[in-house]
């Protein structure tokens, strides 16, 4: 949201992060230690990585679990999210669990499912989507609360059917909300498969950490981590952006009478 | 074709008391009342939406297409006006036809938001012919619409009216002139719980006359 004071002057955001790194350089140039690997280090850990063909294949597989858990837990959360907002009764059933999950640590959830299941994938992909399901469920409850009930009366007077209910009626009230929980459900869930990787799996940007860790590579570290950062970015700026601005032109018409 | 036998309607304390009438086609009814006494209540009870009112208390609605004009537009606001129109089973063709019927041809294409008070309420009108009701629902049509848009979508609806001689129609209002332009029954609703006190068919030359005297004398029309 920008201010009604009009845009920031477009140098403010290219201020404080080639400062941080100019600073990370100079403090790696300064202490000469393989522990802060200098940001060209970094660079040429990841040129080499990715000319390997290790980097691909380890960001490939973190995205593909990434993806799946991302699109379960988004359909899973925003069923409950409406059951919940709708019937008074299934909320009262159900938020205390839905509180209990919410608090549950991801770390819990991981190892438990390793537990019960095995190092398996399908294991590692549930503990994703255990821990994602509740916020989700949460944020779209909010908006199944807030649905208008007079286009409910009207699509009741004009005998919607189910599916144009959900497709004309609530999908598009749920939009925001269903934007706000893809944004955080991303950004969570790269993280927690991230762990899961580390924790259980052989393959992945979290299991390249891992190895990494084991013999102190802190610009293998760095690398893969920025490598994922850009890469989530890059679904931001090409897919959920365009999505977003197509999904709500109906809000700023320009209006047709004088 | 419609026979309402609705026993009351409680909000806590009791709104609606028994309506027991029916209603035939080519009924033109206007329902008059003080303001808060439950017309708006008693339309979406006949409208299937008061979930209070069983629907065993509306007999015949289940046969019957429904056109409700509400308050508001209530288009949807990401739909285009044609869009909206087919929503509720219009082709296209008839969506266009439809629209500039009630004065918006061209307009196919704009959204709801887009529209004027007036605008939007015509394409909310199209949209409830678009269903080709035997029952038309017009809540307060004329509310919030200057004098002029207000005649102008009177005299639509009185043309509405004259070309489906079938359909029933069910107007609240608070001005006894739309009464004379659009009605041959009229309703008033009033105590406490809300009853209606009149029921009274407007054939004879002279009834509206007196009717609305009275209800001027009693300074119930609001206007």
């Amino acid at each position: 949201m920008k201010g009604r004071a009009g845009r920031p002057p477009l140098w403010s955001y290219w201020v404080v992060l080639p400062s941080f790194v100019l600073l990370w350089a100079l403090t790696a140039w300064l202490l000469q230690t393989s522990l802060l690997p200098t940001p060209l280090n970094v660079l040429d850990t990841l040129i080499r990585e990715s000319a390997s063909g290790e980097l691909w294949h380890h960001l490939g597989a973190t995205l593909a679990r990434v993806l799946v858990a991302f699109v379960l837990a988004m359909a899973i959360g925003t069923a409950i999210g409406i059951v919940m907002g709708r019937s008074q009764t299934t909320n009262a059933l159900f938020d205390p669990l839905l509180v209990l999950l919410l608090n549950l640590p991801a770390l819990v959830t991981i190892i438990l499912m390793y537990v019960w299941f095995g190092l398996v994938e399908v294991a590692a992909v549930m503990a994703v989507v255990i821990n994602k399901v509740p916020n989700v469920a949460v944020t779209v409850r909010e908006g199944a609360r807030s649905l208008d009930h007079r286009l409910e009366e009207m699509a009741t007077v004009y005998e919607f059917t189910r599916w144009q209910r959900l497709r004309e009626v609530w999908v598009p009230q749920l939009f925001p909300y269903l934007m706000a929980a893809t944004r955080g459900g991303l950004a969570l869930i790269w993280k927690i498969v991230l762990v899961v990787e580390l924790l259980g799996r052989s393959s992945g940007v979290g299991f390249q950490l891992h190895m990494a860790f084991q013999v102190f590579d802190v610009a293998a570290i760095l690398a893969y981590s920025l490598a994922f950062i850009a890469v989530v970015q890059l679904i931001e700026l090409a897919i959920l952006q365009p999505i977003e601005r197509r999904s709500s032109r109906w809000r700023q018409p320009e209006a047709a009478h004088a | 074709m419609l026979e309402l036998r609705i026993a009351g309607r409680d909000f806590g304390q009791p709104v609606l008391g028994e309506v027991f009438t029916t209603i035939e086609r080519g009924d033109r009814i206007c329902l008059l009342g003080p303001s808060g006494i439950g017309k708006t209540t008693l339309l979406n009870a006949i409208a299937g939406l008061d979930k209070s009112v069983p629907e065993s208390a509306v007999i015949g609605r289940d046969q019957l297409r429904v056109g409700y004009l509400f308050q508001e537009h209530r288009l949807l606001p990401w739909r285009t006006l044609k869009a909206n129109l087919r929503l509720v089973g219009a082709s296209d063709d008839e969506a266009g036809k439809l629209l500039s019927q009630v004065g918006l041809a061209g307009y196919g294409h704009y959204l709801p938001d887009q529209l004027s008070l007036g605008m939007a309420r015509r394409a909310a009108l199209a949209r409830c012919l678009a269903v080709k009701p035997d029952l038309l629902l017009l809540d307060e049509p004329f509310a919030s619409l200057d004098p002029v848009m207000a005649g102008e979508l009177k005299a639509l609806i009185a043309g509405i009216l004259d070309s489906r001689p079938e359909m029933a129609m069910i107007c609240v209002t608070h001005d006894g002139g739309d009464v004379e332009i659009l009605a041959n029954r009229l309703w008033y609703l009033d105590g406490k719980p809300a009853r209606l006190q009149w029921d009274n068919a407007l054939a004879e030359p002279g009834l509206v006359d007196g009717l609305l005297g009275r209800l001027r004398d009693l300074d119930l029309t609001g206007s």
